[in-house]
């Protein structure tokens, strides 16, 4: 057994893990942050990403020894003060989810993304979201709602619903 | 105001966001791995890698002194060698059905199946152990060739059986008095010179469903009833297969599907793991829990399609079709899934699709194989039936030089036709193949495509351009209970609905349709707030809960809106019929002198009223009622449809081909599907384009390969290419509608329109870019290795100068390219 400390949403702990444990598993069992899900065991689907220090990762793919003295953001902890994270607010408005088994590592991502690029194209949030699999959608949703989000997110943008009748872009 | 009992139309088709979604952008789920009662014991199987063995020894003890472990069992240990997991669909009365074991007896028939299954305190724990179990197996040749398997004299997959024919179904027109006979439609076309006889053999690859949660169960066996949730897109199913199964009444299991993460048909098997979970909690008195890998799932969760078809079409040489044959081989991998033999079946009646064809046979043999076993995917025997029709009228149109849309428009059921009794008995009720057409070829730019194709054809353009056309219909709403008990099915069709309504005036709706990602809760919350006259918010949808909803049939064939959401329409118009008594006891007026309106009860030419509300508490005080009723609104019903529905659609896809490279790339994709009424257009869209992606996928991207020894290589994300967002465009959809007259809503259901259809439409596409190069035939998926190989072999070139193919059927590695294992064609 190995000590972790970890802030996950906010909120201090300090466990005895095993050391193979991953953070996904870690988030799941041990603090049943159960919004973060886990959809495959080779790291491709992205169901499980989340933030550590800022920056998203696959938290099947890291250790949660790994994430010792880091700062950890899962889904449950991206809205702030009670109100919805903009990406949360446009996946709703734009119908960027089904089942919403992608969802929450989706919209991880896309956060992330529009870190980095705050007005992506739609080819932009494709290849920024590829590494997130989705088998209900069809991806045109999600698409849509990060550009919405993008939208709602830029500095003076009046958060309005995005449009949501009629077919392709 | 309306002056009749009407409801009036407030919701209904409204684009309303999704209630369900509130929790789920949160991170608020409860999917079932996400449940762990106190004290929860894990189980890991231990699989063979060996496709056909027989199993000559098992060794636990390792894994038994391993760290956490409580048990290590064979199905002998539990007791369960006369378990067999259930088929609930005999295609024939003599159809062969071998035992499904829990855990392989003496023998393994496909790469996957379990052998053992490991108890321990946790996942880890419990993993670990498995691999300690030394299984000692007699390998044998692995029977993969459906074909070969087929014939007389092959080796056996299951030898009890004296064969690998499950079962032989035939549908001919001529012998059921709906058509012609098919074989008489030959002799002529073959003896006529003004007609044409076109064979084609095509075939269907075998795709993985691929949700995106894993499948997963927990039992708890210490209620007085027994608790299962399971990753299930049918609980009430699995409830009562669970009693076929093991015995357990039904009354003593509680069957519960939480949040469920996509299905797409994938989900409606009843599994040995869940059984193995049943029986496991029972002896260990403990909750049990399971919860596949990825690539536990890829290996056992059952897989879709796999058929070879042989097609022959008969035509006059100015394009009317005379008949229609076909012969189906479905691989239904090692064991029959719990409806796998009826999915095939299921598309005899779409083979004639929307065309007036005077003559049709259609011959189907299931066989077995040493592979996982085959069960719906998403469309279930009408995508594999609406591919070969649509394949078969472009080849119609090359083989008689005609435009592929004109000669479909010539043989399709015109609007003035409806309704319309067609060549396989279904009578369909309403349409406009040509309105969705006409606006879908607008939004295309047909002409315009057309005229480009022929520029960069003359050019030489060394990226070509193809049109691919698919004018789909399907058969929605499953189904009629007196159709299915013609068919043998194991069930009826019906499903269950009840509401409640509150002393408060909220509304509890109880559905049997088991939603897992299509928006049922808010879809149904519409058609209530319109029905009742209440706010869409008050509306409360229960289901996926045995004890909440007791009666159901579940969410597979497009049936949930279509059968569900009819039952809750007849349950709302009984709470209105009560309520109105009670008003009119109220409000002392007669019945006849009350009208119903935006939730309240008025009297004609006054204004004295009551708002349903208002009456939902008056009942629950019930201090004043009329003598002859009870002091309840609530009401049940269970709808059977009469009918399918038969939504349609006109898909168009625009493909590009380097004819260097063999690249494809879609570049454009436009549908105009007619799905009747819509009730929420948001949900429908994102159900097309959802649809559309796992269609277009199987005609570019999936494969499941097998390798010679039957072991499926790839059985990961990593191998099996599902599409990302960068493998797919944007498309453009749009919905026109017919209303259905099978149903009061007119709605005709929209799950699996855009999977069934756009296949084809890819395919045809393809081959129209490099067609006049001499490319004649691609197999799914045309993956750029595939189109390379066929542009050179059309060239006279040697395609054996990149690694050979050794995609045959049943064997080998299939799409898979060395140099690109992925199979990106974007
Ligand atoms: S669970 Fe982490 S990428 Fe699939
Ligand atoms: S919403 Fe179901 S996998 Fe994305």
């Amino acid at each position: 057994m190995t000590q972790v400390r970890v802030t996950v949403d906010g909120v201090n702990y300090a466990d005895e893990v095993e050391p193979r444990l991953l953070l996904a598993q870690y988030l799941r069992e041990t603090l049943g942050k159960t919004g973060t899900l886990i959809g495959c065991d080779t790291s491709n689907c992205g169901a499980c990403t989340v933030h550590l220090n800022g920056r998203s990762v696959k938290s099947c793919s890291v250790l949660a020894v790994q994430a010792d003295g880091g700062e950890v953001t899962t889904i449950e902890g991206l809205a702030r003060d009670g109100q919805l994270h903009p990406v949360q607010e446009a996946f709703r408005e734009c119908h960027g989810l089904q089942c919403g088994y992608c969802t929450p590592g989706m919209i991880m991502a896309a956060v992330d993304l529009l870190g980095d690029n705050p007005d992506p194209t739609e080819h932009e949030v494709r290849e920024g979201i590829e590494g997130n699999l989705c088998r209900c959608t069809g991806y045109q949703n999600i698409v849509r709602s990060v550009q919405s989000a993008a939208k709602n997110m830029k500095p003076g943008a009046v958060a309005q619903n995005a449009p949501v009748a009629g077919g392709g872009n | 105001m309306t002056t009749t009992a009407e409801p009036t139309t407030t919701e209904i088709g409204k684009s309303r966001v999704r209630k369900e979604d509130a929790r789920l952008i949160a991170g608020r789920s409860r999917y079932t791995d996400s449940i762990t009662p106190p004290g929860t014991l894990h189980i890991a199987v231990v699989r063979t890698t060996l496709a056909r063995a027989t199993i000559t020894s098992i060794d636990k003890s390792e894994a038994e002194k391993s760290p956490g472990v409580h048990g290590v069992y064979t199905a002998a240990d539990l007791g369960a060698e006369a378990v067999g997991m259930p088929c609930a669909w005999p295609v024939t009365p003599d159809q062969k059905a071998p035992q499904r074991p829990v855990l392989g007896i003496g023998r393994v028939s496909f790469s996957g199946e379990g052998v053992a299954v490991v108890v321990a305190r946790s996942m880890a724990e419990a993993k670990d152990a498995a691999e300690l179990v030394e299984v000692d197996y007699d390998p044998q040749d692995a029977i993969l060739d459906m074909e070969a398997a087929s014939k007389d004299g092959a080796d056996l997959v299951h030898p009890d059986l004296g064969t690998n024919v499950s079962a032989t179904w035939q549908f001919d027109s001529k012998a059921m008095g709906t058509g012609d006979s098919v074989d008489d439609a030959i002799k002529e076309a073959e003896s006529d010179p003004d007609s044409i006889v076109v064979r084609r053999r095509f075939r269907q690859q075998r795709l993985i469903p691929a949700f995106m949660e894993p499948r997963s169960c927990v039992v708890d066996p210490t209620g007085e009833q027994i608790t299962i949730w399971s990753a299930t897109q049918v609980p009430h199913i699995l409830r009562t297969m669970t009693t076929v199964t093991l015995g357990i009444p039904e009354s003593k299991l509680r069957v519960i599907a939480p949040d469920v993460g996509g299905g797409f048909g994938g989900k409606i098997g009843v599994l040995p793991e869940e059984m193995l979970c049943v029986l496991l909690a029972q002896k260990l008195g403990k909750p049990v829990k399971w919860t596949e890998t990825r690539s536990e799932s890829m290996l056992t969760a059952h897989h879709g399609r796999d058929q070879i078809q042989d097609l022959t079409i008969t035509a006059k040489k100015d394009g009317t079709i005379t008949g229609l044959d076909v012969h189906l081989l479905a691989d239904m991998g090692s064991y029959l899934g719990l409806v796998g033999p009826g999915v095939p079946i299921l598309g005899a009646f779409m083979f004639n699709a929307i065309y007036k064809i005077p003559a049709l046979k259609f011959t189907c043999s299931n066989v077995f194989t040493n592979k996982t076993l085959t069960d719906a995917y998403r469309g279930a025997g009408r995508p594999e039936a609406t591919f070969g029709i649509e394949r078969m009228m472009d080849e119609l149109a090359v083989e008689l030089g005609r435009d592929p849309m004109e000669l479909r428009e010539q043989n399709w059921i015109s609007h003035e036709e409806f309704p319309f009794t067609t060549v396989a008995g279904l009578t369909y009720d309403t349409g406009n193949y040509e309105q969705a057409t006409a606006r879908a070829m607008e939004l295309f730019d047909y002409a315009g495509l057309r005229r480009e194709q022929e520029e960069r054809k003359r050019s030489g353009d060394p990226v070509q351009l193809g049109i691919g056309i698919s004018t789909f219909t399907e058969m929605c709403g499953l189904a009629p209970s007196r159709v299915l008990g013609s068919l043998d099915y194991g069930a009826g069709g019906w499903e269950a609905a009840s509401i409640r309504m509150l002393a408060t005036g909220k509304v509890e709706v109880i559905t049997g349709a088991s939603a897992h990602g299509q928006g049922h809760e808010t879809a149904f919350s519409q058609i209530v707030a319109d029905q009742l006259g209440v706010p869409f918010e008050d509306v409360e949808i229960l289901h996926g809960d045995t004890q909440v909803s007791p009666k159901g049939l579940d969410t597979y064939g497009s049936r949930s809106l279509v059968v569900g959401g009819i039952a809750i329409v007849n349950a709302a118009e009984k709470v209105v019929a009560k309520a109105k008594k009670i008003a009119a006891h109220l409000l002392e007026a007669s019945e006849d002198d009350l009208e119903f309106a935006n939730g309240t009860f008025t009297v004609k030419g006054t204004d004295k009223g009551k708002a349903i509300q208002e009456i939902a508490f008056a009942t629950f005080m019930a201090h004043d009622y009329p003598e002859d009723m009870e002091p309840s609104l609530d009401s049940d019903a269970v709808f059977d449809p009469e009918n399918f529905s038969y939504p349609h659609g006109t898909h168009l896809a625009a493909m590009e081909v380097d004819t260097d490279t063999g690249r494809v790339t879609l570049r454009n994709y436009v549908c105009v599907d007619d799905i009747g009424n819509v009730i929420n257009p948001l949900i429908v869209e994102g159900q097309v384009h959802g649809g559309l992606a796992q269609g277009i996928a199987q005609a570019l991207f999936e494969e499941a390969n097998y390798d010679e020894q039957g072991t499926l290589v790839n059985a990961t994300f990593v191998d099996y290419t599902i599409p990302s967002a960068a493998d797919l465009p944007s498309f453009t959809t749009e919905s026109m509608s017919t209303a259905a007259t099978s149903n009061k809503l007119g709605v005709k259901g929209v799950g699996e329109a855009g999977t069934i259809a756009s296949t084809p439409a890819i395919v045809n596409g393809v081959l129209d870019a490099i067609r006049h190069l001499g490319v004649t035939e691609i197999e799914m998926p045309t993956t750029s290795q595939r189109v390379w190989r066929a542009l050179q072999v059309a060239k006279g070139g040697n395609p054996m100068e990149t690694p050979s193919d050794t995609h045959s059927p049943g064997a080998g590695l299939g799409s898979i390219d060395p140099n690109n294992p992925k199979g990106e064609v974007l």
